[in-house]
């Protein structure tokens, strides 16, 4: 069961006046693993949109501790907040690094992939919004095939998204969760659990982006939910390799109401110049991949 | 009470981490420089060192890892060489843009490509303009003298330290070094202090974005811009001889060895020729000051033990009543001159006016053997320019080289 908002803590660590977009799925997101983590939590992340969040010196909206760190280094800072606090008799904060789409499946993969083979004791974050979007939407690994970015201007993305999840899968973490900002009940309580696993935890969290995606900013939460009711986004958790999926996409799963992936692309302009044929392969992925998770999950 | 035995450079270095009690060691392993974390994680896994050992995938998290570590107050360590080094570039701007006490010992050696794994210094010269301090050693005894001594600077001045040590000549070269008692290094070096404690109550975010103009903060008081930040990351290094000179006081009170000189210097004072060098060369340079001694040739060295900050007025000082002088280095900033020639050249034009003839050696790059022999030529070069009223253009390459 997914708390409801009502039970969440009410101490807020998000201030408002914060430095993001208009519609920026990022600040729904953060406030709520902030609230599930609580003040004994310092964060790490590198230059990204969570930088713009944590505001400019010598103000920011933030009422936890945060590491600012190069691009590439997120776990490895992590691995040093880990060995740094328990060196010094700290070790009682829990450790979040928290970084985007290029941060993670990109530029830091080798350090992250490091951290968790060292099974480096911290809960990493990727919030991922399918471009680099800080530096202005240009493509990523994590770029849906179809999409226009900044860098893939006139051929939208042909390649297919990288499949990170797996490849985290593949270093058997303590924790790995899938999560997305529209469901702040499903996110808070991955992140409860998180927190009170030893290990490196996994949570790869999906973040629409009005500005890079290309739809009103009022629509934030309308298009985070069409991306998990169309199967594009499959909220689930792995213990022990154990996996189940949680949340709407449970629901989903058991009515069998999946609804078409169009529903979800035609609402974004990056998706304009999709050519139909794109359009039957990215359906045809995400049913491939469904029919995956759910018989892993046993329904 | 100390003892002597006999280490390499790399045993030396390891052995000066543990007697410091580093809390966390990050490194990877690169020749010259692998038996470092080696002999650590034996240290520690033997339970003789209690630290937190994070192997790494990488030198560049290996500086991620120390700056992270070193930010929340633990005494941190690392170590690499080369191409290591180089991949750490952008972490070594960020430690010292943070200021973080980082000591890091550099087994001195050449960049690919081609591939080299031996000796020059291209390495740490490259790195010159990071905000670094760079200390440089003759022999093992300095290296782990100046891992101690560079702990107690680097604490006080919040500026990360390098130890640099020519890879194989000294990291593979057996030679007695005498080590204090735990006891005296304690004396010496207590716990690293940091200078803030993390709060949950009082948050911070470290290391933010900054404008380039001061911000005032929510009580209205201005606060540093980018350059700010910057300026006081200078004024820190052009204060810090000072530091250094009274940590070497302290240094030479607790264990006898003296390091309040910023050089080493040979038979300087009434020489006609000075060599100019750092590192394991100096004491190349010295058997070559005898051979030319005894030629009737009143040869001199002054070795560069820290290059940065870099002692310029000393330097100056130092080379007043010289006539010629021969730069010998293992580095060179290519399509002009070596680093250490061309900063010894403005140490001249703006400290004293002095101007012997300065003249360019590059020697020993790759490894490429230097012996004492080999730099008589060019002090009898340096000689006759000076009658002749010649001076150099590009620096010479001396290597025998095809």
């Amino acid at each position: 069961m997914s708390t409801a908002i009502l039970d969440l803590p009410e101490q807020e660590f998000v201030m408002p006046g914060t430095r993001t977009c208009a519609g920026c799925g990022l600040p729904i997101a953060y406030r709520y693993i902030l609230k599930a983590l609580g003040p004994k939590t310092i964060v790490t992340l590198p230059a990204c949109c969570l930088t713009i969040l944590h505001g400019i010196y010598p103000k920011t909206p933030i009422a936890i501790n945060a590491v600012n760190n190069t691009f590439a280094s997120t776990a490895a800072s992590a691995s040093g907040l880990v060995a740094g606090l328990k060196a010094t008799g700290q070790d009682d904060y829990t450790v979040l690094a928290m970084a985007g789409d290029g941060g993670t499946f990109d530029m830091g993969i080798q350090a992250l992939s490091g951290a968790a083979e060292r099974e480096t004791n911290f809960i990493y974050v990727c919030y991922d919004n399918e471009a680099y979007m800080n530096t202005g939407v240009q493509r990523s690994s994590a770029t849906p095939t179809g999409a226009f970015t900044t860098t893939t201007p006139v051929i939208p993305k042909e390649q297919p998204k990288k499949d990170f999840i797996q490849i985290m899968e593949a270093h058997h973490p303590a924790y790995l969760a899938t999560t997305c900002s529209s469901y702040p009940g499903d996110l808070y309580n991955k992140f409860v659990k998180a927190k009170a696993i030893t290990g490196t935890r996994f949570i790869h969290l999906s973040i629409p982006c009005p500005a890079g995606w290309g739809y009103p900013t009022k629509d934030t939460i309308k298009i985070g939910r069409l991306a998990v009711e169309t199967g594009v986004v499959v909220l689930y958790e792995v213990e022990d390799g154990n996996m189940r999926l949680t949340g709407k996409t449970l629901s989903i799963a058991r009515s069998g109401r999946k609804r078409p992936a169009e529903e979800y692309l035609k609402l974004q302009s990056r998706f304009k110049k999709m050519l139909p044929e794109q359009a039957e392969v990215f359906q045809r992925q995400i049913d491939t991949r469904w029919e995956q998770l759910l018989q892993r999950a046993g329904i | 009470m100390g003892q002597t035995l006999i280490l390499t450079g790399n045993q030396a270095a390891a052995l000066g981490a543990k007697l410091c009690r580093v809390q966390v060691i990050a490194a990877y392993p690169i020749t010259p420089q692998s038996k470092i974390p080696e002999v650590l994680s034996e240290y520690v896994e033997r339970k003789e060192l209690k630290a937190e050992f994070v192997r790494v995938e990488s030198e560049h998290s290996a500086m991620g890892v120390c700056i992270s570590a070193s930010l929340v107050g633990a005494r941190v360590f690392t170590a690499t060489a080369a191409n290591g080094l180089a991949y750490m570039h952008e972490q070594l701007h960020w430690a010292a843009g943070a200021r973080l006490p980082i000591v890091m010992p550099v087994a001195n050696r050449g960049l690919g490509a081609p591939w080299t794994i031996l000796n020059d210094m291209q390495d740490t010269i490259s790195q010159r303009d990071t905000g670094w301090i760079q200390f440089y050693c003759q022999n093992n005894q300095e290296i782990l003298d100046q891992v101690i001594l560079a702990y107690h600077v680097a604490e006080q001045l919040l500026i990360p330290i390098m130890v640099c040590f020519d890879g194989f000549r000294l990291s593979h070269t057996m030679m007695p070094v005498n080590v204090p008692s735990q006891d005296e290094v304690d004396a010496f070096l207590p716990s690293f202090k940091p200078p803030y404690l993390l709060d949950p109550d009082k948050p911070v975010n470290i290391n933010p974005v900054v404008m380039t103009d001061p911000m005032p903060d929510p009580e209205g008081t201005l606060c540093p811009g980018y350059m700010g930040f910057r300026r006081r990351l200078q004024e820190d290094l052009e204060s810090a001889l000072a530091v250094i000179t009274e940590s070497g006081k302290i240094f030479e009170e607790s264990f006898g060895r003296t390091y309040l000189d910023p050089l080493y210097r040979y038979l300087s004072e009434d020489a006609d020729i000075v060599f100019v060098t750092m590192g394991s060369l100096a004491s190349e340079l010295s058997e070559t000051a005898d051979i030319l001694r005894d030629q009737g040739i009143r040869a001199g060295v002054v070795g560069v033990r820290v290059f940065r900050p870099f002692p310029a007025v000393v330097l100056a000082e130092a080379l007043r009543g010289v006539k010629g002088v021969a730069v010998v280095e293992k580095a060179i900033s290519y399509g002009y001159e070596g680093a250490l020639n061309t900063e010894l050249k403005a140490a001249l034009f703006s400290h004293n006016g002095h101007r012997p003839a300065v003249f360019n050696y590059v020697v020993g790059l790759g490894g490429k053997d230097v012996k004492p022999t080999d730099l008589v030529e060019p002090a009898r070069e340096v000689l006759d320019a000076l009658e002749q009223g010649v001076r150099q253009e590009h620096p010479r390459w001396l290597g025998r080289e095809i």
